[in-house]
């Protein structure tokens, strides 16, 4: 189980969430970036950057 | 057969890809545009194929020249990528085609930028000549408006600021169309309806089913073509005259348009990246 770097909340990862997916803190509603799943490990998300798009 | 999907964070977009990947017994390596380090003397990559799917559209472009000088074929190419990436290169492309897109003045100084917009006539809209996802779009409805935007891109913003993207702005009755393009196929459509004039998904326009009619298939793959074909999703404007293309995006989203429309458009996709990969 991974906690969120905001809040510490307990953050459970679903079966099919993948590397690099972005997640929100069910608590603080913190953007999270999922770094591991196994272990679980979040990170902070990266910042909107200027270049970003489709 | 050896597959890379190039990215850094994984929207909805990539997990369908991947899902569609495993779903077809196709293996395939993550490479993260973040830790990737490009050893420009290296040549030599065992890859078939690389799907292209960076948020960054500064590292899509790069990596993109690196592997194609590689050998290695991308899905999509440099050329698309930097064509589609920059609104005067795609407005450049649709013009030498024949294609309708709206008028479009570029300037490089707020005082010919001001004067180009008057030549155009108000309203106008001022676009990024790089940028994405609506933002940073500003409609100028009159002088004012004009010049104290013009002051602020200037004062406030880096150098791509002051290349000064002027398009006729088009009436679009609260909605436009995104189309989706694998191949030399218009796989699917989609109406993007907002009370708002920007009408992105990202900025909260609401997705409906658009048949794809002869006329939107056609518009939709010579726009393809023009700016290098492979999978691209273009930008509709529906006018008394017949439909223009406003802007071609070269790694689509369409995480709204799949249940919207009934198209497996992962599955389009990968089955497009395999074609390549063996052609």
């Amino acid at each position: 189980m991974a906690l969120c770097t905001e809040c510490e909340a307990e953050i459970v990862l679903e079966d099919t969430t993948e590397v690099g997916e972005i997640i929100q803190c069910p608590d603080c509603g913190m953007d999270l970036e999922v770094i591991s799943v196994d272990p679980p490990e979040v990170a902070p998300a990266p910042e909107e950057e200027e270049d970003w798009g489709e | 057969m050896k597959i890379g999907v190039l990215c850094s964070l994984v929207r909805k977009e990539e997990k369908l890809l991947f899902d569609a990947f495993r779903s077809r017994g196709l293996e395939f390596i993550r490479i993260d545009d973040r830790e990737l380090i490009l050893d420009l003397h290296q040549r030599q990559w065992d890859l078939d194929v690389i799907l292209e799917r960076c948020i960054n559209h500064s590292r899509a472009l790069h990596t993109l020249r690196y592997f194609a000088d590689c050998g290695v074929k991308t899905v999509n190419t440099y050329e698309v990528a930097n064509t589609c990436g920059d609104k005067l290169l795609t407005t450049l492309a649709l013009i030498r085609d024949k294609i309708p897109t709206p008028p479009v003045l570029v300037a490089h100084t707020p005082e010919s930028a001001l004067q180009a917009i008057e030549r155009l006539g108000y309203p106008v809209v001022l676009k990024p000549a790089v940028g994405s996802w609506g933002r940073l779009l500003s409609k100028v409805n009159d002088r004012e408006a004009a010049e104290a935007i013009l002051e602020h891109k200037e004062t406030l913003g880096s150098y791509h600021h002051s290349i000064f993207y002027i398009q006729k702005y088009v009436e679009k009755h609260g909605r436009d169309i995104r189309s989706f393009v694998v191949g030399d196929e218009t796989i699917c459509a989609i109406y993007r309806t907002s009370p708002h004039w920007i009408t992105n998904t990202a900025r909260g326009g609401v997705a409906t089913n658009c048949p794809v009619t002869r006329e939107v298939n056609e518009i939709s793959v010579r726009a393809a073509k023009a700016v290098g074909g492979g999978v691209v999703a273009i930008d509709l404007f529906e006018t008394p005259d017949g439909l223009m293309v406003n802007e071609v995006n070269y790694t689509m989203e369409f995480r709204n348009s799949i249940d919207t429309t009934g198209v497996d458009i992962p599955a389009k996709v990968v089955d497009y990246v395999t074609h390549v990969a063996r052609g």
